[in-house]
This record gives C-alpha cells, structure tokens and sequence, in this order.
C-alpha cells in the first residue's frame, strides 16, 4: 500500500515479514516477538530495521531496541481506537525516538492533523486515496489550544498556530 | 452579532480573533465532513463519530443537536439567540441538561449548519458535546458569588476546556470523559461521581492547587471516585491531566463498551493506577506542559467580579407568596446586598429542564436588568441569575411570574431531574418525563412540599443512568421487564460531599403504581422524622427498614 508523508503520496520500500518468515534484503519491518528473540542476528543485518507495535503494546516494551531501528509502526485496528496517539507520543516524548513513525490500519483523513501533532511521520493508506482529502483535512484547522510534539508557533493563552504541512 | 452587543459586565470569556477563526475552522471541518458523508467518501461507521463530536445525535424521532455551554455559563446575547434557535429550527423549545448544556431535540439535518453558524455568531458550539473525548466540564453554578468559595473554577474549567478542545492525543477514547471541578468545600458539582473530579483550593500561603478524584460515574456501574492526589500545584495542573488521559488511553478497555469508562479501569487497577499516573507524571517533560501563571491571570481576568455596587443587605418585603418563592429561590452571595437567584425550570407538571424561546428570551432580558446580563445553568436542570440585588428581588420575582418561571420548589420534592426516557431516547426502556410529570403534579401543593423539605428525586428512562438516579434521595430506574414498563427505586443516595450510591429496596412497580410508592416514603419519613431532619437524614438514621415495610408489607 502506498504511503502518505508531508501530504505527498510515495512507494512503500520496507517489507513486513512474518514471525516465521526468512529475512529479506532491504528494509524489514517485524514484530516485537521476533525483535525480542533475534535481537542480534537482526542488528547484524545490513539493512534497516523496523519494529509493528500491536495497539497493547506500552512503547517501554520497545525501548530497549529504539537505537536499532529506523522504523515503529502503530496501528489503528479501527478508526476509533486511539491508542497509537498515545504509543506515538511516547516514542517521541519519553524514549525521544527520531525515525519514521508510521500509523497503519483504519486511519481517517480527518485524524491526519493529530496523528502529525503526536509525532506521526507517514501514514499507510489504500491505493485509491486522494491525498488531497488528507491535506485539506489537515489544513483546515490551524489553530490548536494544547501543547504536542509538532513544531507549532506560540499565540497568546495557550493557543498556537499549527504549521503542520 | 458580535462581542460589541454583549451585555458589557457578563463575566463570560470573550472570544477573541483567534478564538472565532478555530470556530469557523471547525465548522468548514464538519461541512467538508457532511460533504464526503453525502458522496460516499465516509461510511456512516467512519462518519458517526465525527459527527457526534460536533454534537449530533441521531434519537427516536429525529436529530438531536446538544450544543455546549461551557461550565453552564451563558450571557444574555447567548441566551437569546438560543430562543431563537429553539423558534426558528425546533419546535420553539429547548431542552438544558444535567450536564449543563442545552439540546434541541427536533433537529432535522440539513438545518445543522445554519444552526452552528447562527451559534457561532455568538461565539458557541457543539464541540465535543458527544463522542468519546473530553465532554463540557461541569462547575458549580454559583461560581462567583458564593460566600463559601475558595477558588473560583470557572478560570480552571476554561483552562481544560481549552486544553481539551480537539486535544491531538485525546479525542479518541475508549469512552467518553467528564470533568468536574469545584472551587468551594462544599462538592456542588458531584466531583466523585466524575470521570475526574477536581476540588481547588488553597494552601496555607495562599496558593492555588488541586485535589484530584478519579474513576467515579453512574450508569450500570455506579462508582464512587478513587482520590489520586490531595495537592497537585496549579503550574502542574495540566500535566497532571495529562497523565491521567495517557494512562486511561493507553489501559482503559476497548471491546466492550460497557466496561470503557474510566471507572472500571481505576476500580481493577485500585492503587496501581495511582502510580501509573504518578510514574507518567514524573517522567514527562514537565516544562512542557506548566501552566503559566501569566497565562492562568488573562484568563481569570475574564471573570473578573463585575462592578458591584456598594450596597447593605436588607429585609425582604413581607408579601407571602413572594416570601415563599424567596424561601425557595434565593441564595446567600459573597457580596453585601446581593443574591444569588435559582429559577426553577420544573413547573408543576411540566417537563423537567425545558424552556421555551419566550421564557429564554425573558430570563435574558431579567438577566441583563438584574444581574449583569449572566446566566447559569444548574446541573439540575434549572437556571441562575447569579448577580442579583437585593432590592430588585421584588420585581424580578414579578417578571418571573409574568415568564412563569417563578415555581418556587427549588430542593423540594418536585425539583425533579429527568432524562428524556422514551419520549426521546432510542435507549430507553421506560417512559421518564411522564413519570416526573406526574409526581410533580401528586405534590403540586406547595405548602406540602415545603413542609416535606429538601428532597431529591431522579429519573432514568435506562441503566444508562442519565437522570442520575443513583445519587438521589430517591432514585427511580425504568425497566422493561417483558415488554411492560417497571420502575425500580433506591434509596440514600447522594452527589455532594457524602457522596453515596442509592440501595435498591426492593422489587420494582409498575407505571401505575409508582407515583403511589413515592406517597408512600414520604409518608413513612414524615411520620418517622425528628425536628429538623431531611428525608436522606431519616434514612441514613433508620435505614431501610422502615420504608420497605411501608412499601411491601401486605395491606
Ligand atoms: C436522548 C439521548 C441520550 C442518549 C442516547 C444518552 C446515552 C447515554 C449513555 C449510553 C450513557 C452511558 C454511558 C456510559 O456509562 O458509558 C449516558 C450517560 C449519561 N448521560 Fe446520557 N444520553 C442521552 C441524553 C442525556 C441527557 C438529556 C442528559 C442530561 C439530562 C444526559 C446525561 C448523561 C449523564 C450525566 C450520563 C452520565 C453517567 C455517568 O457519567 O456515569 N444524557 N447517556
Ligand atoms: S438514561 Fe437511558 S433513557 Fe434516559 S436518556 Fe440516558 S440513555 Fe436515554
């Protein structure tokens, strides 16, 4: 499935692979489980490396390998269930991880500006998307009145001004 | 309309610019929401939410819009235009609810934008008046003017409803989530019944900070809240929030909804929770998230007290029916020759909390004479003029009269909260509304009521418990019990400091009988009282016993 980052859509060049799966060349994306188990076969690799958070994981379960990977995909098993918001968060905020954070699953344009506002830096969506419906979602409303990890520009009060795209 | 024909004393917060254009950016959001929604781009799956969190309900009969009065604070401009909302697109009614908010329940859809713009012109909304994200904070509806207040938390509920307002990490739930906070040490808004429930107050230098209760709600499991912090420093306010949503977004409980709310979490977890929001406090960026005390100022300054003048309290005129309603209705204020005035939305037989676009439009109109141009609304469904001279108590109870708005059973037995039941709701299993109806009207003689005291009573159409029933003196529940109506009663409940769960006592009456079993424990607790006691102090003192005898024994 494609991908979705600064608005732009853009191939997928990682791979997920199941546990049981042999190891591709390129960029890999595995489950926790397999990350716990064959953390040094994987880090002896030389390609990049990604980790799929299931929605129950609590981002201290990752943190131990965050230096070794390029890549944590969270996932929304449905448009509703927003616990990634609160994975992706952490990641940035308490384990300070710099690479891509991706939201998989049931993602809704309209949750674009806030996945982006917690730290999110590309979203997997379905081969017919128009991102054009994403960026206009995420254009629509700038003005935020809380503290994130974006970059946003202080207003008065707690306001800020969202400069997300 | 705008800021410039507001009623210049009305300590409501004032939008700004910036605060007008995220309106009108949410409300071109929602339109492009509809958009898609009409050309198939959304499911109705995908769009439902969306849709509730602009405050859109789909009930029996129609759309129901439930449009947000933050904190129950409303100036006479909003007040108005909402009569002419209630005229122009319901059925020239509006209904206020125990959450302090105001709903249209004849909505039809394609009027919803008109209404959002026509709200907007007066700086209001529906945001988040539904969904499963941060709900309207409630406070207590004498904020300002109470003589026992400590803190006034109309500036710490506009603060978290800010923070809260499309919060990037918290509008997706696993339930929805309401806040409650007092500033006064006497709870008048059921903090402990609360998703979170926060009393301000002060230290002994003078400092502001906040005890904090979480996991308390009513609906099929009623809980009492656990208290997680007695002191938690105003700088670190909202951070302490935060931990706590992280922790319930992180935890609380997906896949089935009746278990989602906060309160099953906190109730499973006991301490721990506790210390998981204590390890997510200590851990985040706390500078992050510090609430400045410049920040905390400009916005306090916007319920700055209004100009009152220097006045002396003084004696009320003798005229009796006058004096009984002022016996009901008026309330000690912190000022000298001021009062704080309730104004009962439950006539004898009416339909609890509704009022209609003249009675808006004349509570306006008294509100800008008499008290500044501010309005409360009451989480029981009633109304107040918070700012009230003394002097003009006189004539504003004739305008009242005239608006019949001047029902004087404020805290008496037809003080009745009532959710919509099925007269409105999809979920209900009983009718609610008739059934207050009808108790107000077995009790409509006054003298009787006063004579019978301060007497709580609630009704729920379903377990869902939206007319609180649990915490009332008497707590009446609608059951569908093989296709026929059932009405179950508990008894000692109670939302403020001694918060309590009412017991059930015994098995339930049908729609006919009802009305005669709340006869019943009336007489049984007058006959039982001593001097001075209220019907929840008789019970607490006897228990059930009693009652039930009175109820069940064969005749
Ligand atoms: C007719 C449309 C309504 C529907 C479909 C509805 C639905 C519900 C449901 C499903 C719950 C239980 C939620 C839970 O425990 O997770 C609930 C709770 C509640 N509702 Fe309503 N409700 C409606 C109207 C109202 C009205 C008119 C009021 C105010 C008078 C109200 C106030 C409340 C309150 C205060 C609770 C809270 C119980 C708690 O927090 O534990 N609801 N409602
Ligand atoms: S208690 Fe039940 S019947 Fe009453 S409004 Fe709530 S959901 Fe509807």
């Amino acid at each position: 499935m494609p991908l979705l980052e600064d608005g732009r859509l853009r191939p997928d060049d990682w791979t997920s692979i199941e546990d049981e799966a042999p190891l591709p060349e390129g960029p890999a994306i595995v489950s926790l489980a397999r990350l716990r188990a064959e953390a040094d076969a994987l880090a002896g690799r030389n390609a990049p490396l990604g980790v799929a958070l299931s929605p129950e994981t609590q981002p201290e379960e990752v943190a131990p390998f965050l230096d070794r990977l390029a890549l944590v995909a969270v996932c929304l098993p449905k448009s509703k269930d927003g616990r990634a918001f609160t994975q992706i968060r952490a990641l940035r905020e308490h384990h300070g991880f710099t690479g891509e954070i991706r939201a998989t699953g049931h993602v809704l344009p309209d949750q674009y500006a806030m996945l982006l506002r917690c730290g999110v830096t590309t979203v997997e969506v379905p081969e017919s998307t128009d991102p054009a419906t994403w960026t206009r979602s995420r254009d629509t409303i700038r003005i935020a009145y809380q503290a994130a990890q974006s970059a946003d520009r202080p207003l008065s009060l707690l306001r800020r001004k969202l400069e997300l795209a | 309309m705008n800021a410039l024909t507001y009623p210049p004393h009305a300590r409501t917060y004032r939008y700004d610019e910036i605060d007008r254009e995220f309106l009108q950016e949410r409300i071109a959001e929602f339109r492009g929401q509809v958009e898609r929604r009409l050309k198939g781009e959304l499911t109705e799956d995908e769009f439902k939410p969306l849709r509730l969190m602009n405050g859109l309900y789909l009930q029996l009969h129609a759309y129901m819009l439930r449009i947000a009065i933050p904190y129950g604070l409303l100036n006479s401009a909003q007040l108005r235009q909402l009569g002419r909302i209630a005229r122009r697109w319901d059925r020239g009614f509006g209904h206020f609810t125990t959450r302090q908010n105001i709903q249209f329940n004849w909505t039809r859809l394609e009027d919803v934008p008109a209404m959002l713009e026509a709200l907007a012109e007066v700086d209001m909304h529906a945001i988040q008046t539904s969904g499963n994200c941060i709900r309207n904070t409630t406070t207590d509806e004498y904020a300002g003017a109470s003589p026992d207040e400590v803190v006034d938390p109309r500036v710490y509920a506009e603060i978290l409803r800010q923070w809260s307002t499309l919060h990037p990490e918290f509008t997706w739930l696993p339930r929805k989530f309401k806040i409650a906070i007092t500033g006064s040490p006497h709870d008048r808004v059921a903090a402990q019944v609360h998703d979170v429930g926060v009393l301000a107050k002060r230290n002994a230098r003078g400092e502001v900070g906040f005890e904090v209760y979480a996991g308390g709600g009513l609906g099929r499991t009623p809980i009492i809240a656990r208290k997680l912090r007695d002191w938690v420093p105003e700088a670190e306010f909202l951070a302490y929030m935060e931990a706590v949503l992280r922790v319930y977004n992180a935890l609380g409980q997906r896949d089935n909804i009746y278990k989602a709310r906060i309160k099953i979490l906190v109730r499973d977890l006991g301490a721990e929770f506790t210390q998981m929001v204590e390890r997510e406090y200590e851990r985040m960026p706390r500078d992050k998230y510090r609430l400045d005390p410049e920040i905390v100022a400009a916005i306090g300054a916007h319920f700055a007290p209004p100009p009152f003048a220097a006045l002396q309290d003084q004696p009320l005129p003798e005229d009796r029916e006058f004096r009984a309603w002022a016996a009901a209705s008026i309330r000690a204020h912190k000022q000298p020759g001021y009062a704080s005035v309730t104004i009962s939305l439950k006539p004898i037989g009416g339909i609890p909390g509704d009022a209609s676009a003249d009675q808006m439009e004349a509570v306006a109109d008294l509100a800008e004479r008499h008290s500044f141009g501010e309005i409360r609304v009451t989480h029981v469904q009633n109304l107040v003029l918070p700012h009230v001279r003394q002097e003009d108590l006189f004539t504003l109870w004739q305008g009242l009269r005239a608006a019949g708005l001047a029902t004087p059973n404020i805290g008496l037995i037809s003080d009745i909260i009532a959710c919509p039941g099925m007269d409105y709701c999809a979920l209900a299993t009983a009718r609610s509304i008739p059934i207050a109806q009808q108790i107000s009207e077995r009790f409509a003689d006054l003298d009787r009521q006063h004579a019978i005291g301060e007497c709580f009573i609630n009704i729920s159409g379903c377990i869902n418990a939206c007319g609180h029933h649990h915490v009332a003196h008497i707590g009446i529940l609608g059951v569908d019990k093989r296709g026929e109506e059932v009405y179950q009663i508990t008894l000692g409940g109670s939302a403020t400091n001694d918060a309590s769960i009412g017991e059930l006592i015994g098995p339930a009456f049908s729609y006919d009988t009802i009305v005669d079993a709340v006869e019943t424990l009336i007489a049984t607790y007058v006959a039982h009282r001593t001097a001075g006691e209220r019907f929840i102090d008789t019970y607490r003192r006897l228990g059930a016993a009693p009652f039930k005898e009175a109820l069940y024994a064969p005749a």
